[in-house]
């Protein structure tokens, strides 16, 4: 046999389901996917990703760890407080699997480097924090025709949605663009239940992994809608926009924009 | 009825469940539709789980027979 037994073994209750098998987990192996942020969304979607044998990580965040982060970014341990996001990250993914490729990037995304970064992976993974940063990636995800997987959070609610370029809707066909500057709270003001950062984030490592293995019907056209305090998960069906100002019939916006940071 | 002839066999004596029934399957992934594999299993769960994840995957399986000394061997044609 050609797999060695560790990988047998690792992976094997991937392998038992018919959708994963040995070429599915063969397909993970291989797969690039860049995951923005090693916070509260990131570090799920990381851990998980990791977890499963995604051959190449991309982690991307210019943060160090603060005390207040370790309620809910569950990459990060007491002992990492004061370190930078990228670094405890790192150490905790390779412990978790050694076979992964993992790489830090210090920085913020910008309209500078943001398709430079992504042009070398297969899917992007957001779990930035703010509108500005969202709507760059949305952006570049569909210059570069990269499958992107959003998920944002607060308070106790959360929304994910999955984009493939040309095939569904972009963030975009919803949101045409930011909110107003001190319009919404976000980053520091706003307050979340560290497990509704868990719900989602593994929401969006399962959509990457699915969007890898090309099985199952992923959130492309449904913006999947989470209330925890209820507990309640609905659905709404997203068409893809001719009028979007990116992905529609007559774009407007034909390049990278730099939106206004409030925090 | 002529014996089948084996086109690949697996020993799986002494695995556990359920790396018996992966290797299981990683071995008929890598076969032909309408191959036969042979494969050694303990007594126990072994015997009791790899046959119906086996036939759960599309497969047949077309003899199990009891060795001597505790272990038994299916014939699995690829579906």
């Amino acid at each position: 046999m050609a797999y060695s037994e560790d990988w047998i073994e690792r992976y094997s209750r991937h392998i038992i389901l018919s959708e994963v098998g040995g070429d599915g987990q063969q397909k993970i192996g291989n797969a690039k996917v860049l995951v923005l942020g090693a916070g509260g969304l990131g570090s799920p979607v990381a851990l998980y990703l990791a977890a499963a044998g995604v051959g190449t990580l991309g982690i991307v965040d210019n943060d160090v760890v603060d005390l207040s982060n370790l309620q809910r970014q569950i990459l990060h341990h007491t002992p990492d407080i004061g370190r930078p996001k990228v670094d405890s990250a790192i150490e905790k993914l390779q412990a978790i699997n050694p076979d992964i490729t993992v790489r830090p990037y210090r920085l913020m995304v910008d309209s500078t480097n943001i398709l430079d970064i992504i042009s070398d992976y297969d899917i992007v993974v957001d779990g930035t924090d703010n509108f500005p940063t969202r709507f760059l990636v949305n952006d570049a995800c569909y210059f570069a025709k990269k499958p992107l997987v959003h998920g944002a959070i607060l308070r106790f609610d959360g929304q994910a949605f999955t984009i493939v370029p040309d095939e569904g809707p972009c963030y975009r066909c919803i949101f045409r663009e930011p909110p107003p500057v001190g319009s919404v709270p976000n980053c520091s003001q706003a307050g979340i239940l560290g497990a509704v950062a868990g719900m989602i984030g593994t929401i969006q490592a399962t959509e990457a992994l699915k969007l890898i293995i090309g099985k199952g019907q992923t959130l492309t056209g449904r913006l999947l809608i989470v209330d925890a305090l209820d507990m309640s998960f609905r659905q709404t069906k997203i068409r893809k926009d001719p009028d979007c100002p990116i992905c529609g019939d007559n774009p407007t916006v034909t390049e990278l924009v730099d939106y206004e940071w409030v925090c | 009825m002529t014996e089948i002839k084996a086109d690949d066999s697996l020993d799986l004596r002494g695995v556990h469940c359920p790396i018996n029934f992966v290797k299981t399957k990683l071995k008929l992934d890598e076969m032909a539709s309408g191959d036969f594999l042979e494969v050694l299993l303990d007594e126990g769960d072994p015997i009791a789980n790899v046959p119906r994840s086996v036939k759960e995957e599309g497969h047949q399986i077309l003899k199990v027979g009891k060795a001597e000394n505790g272990y038994y061997t299916i014939l699995i044609e690829k579906g």
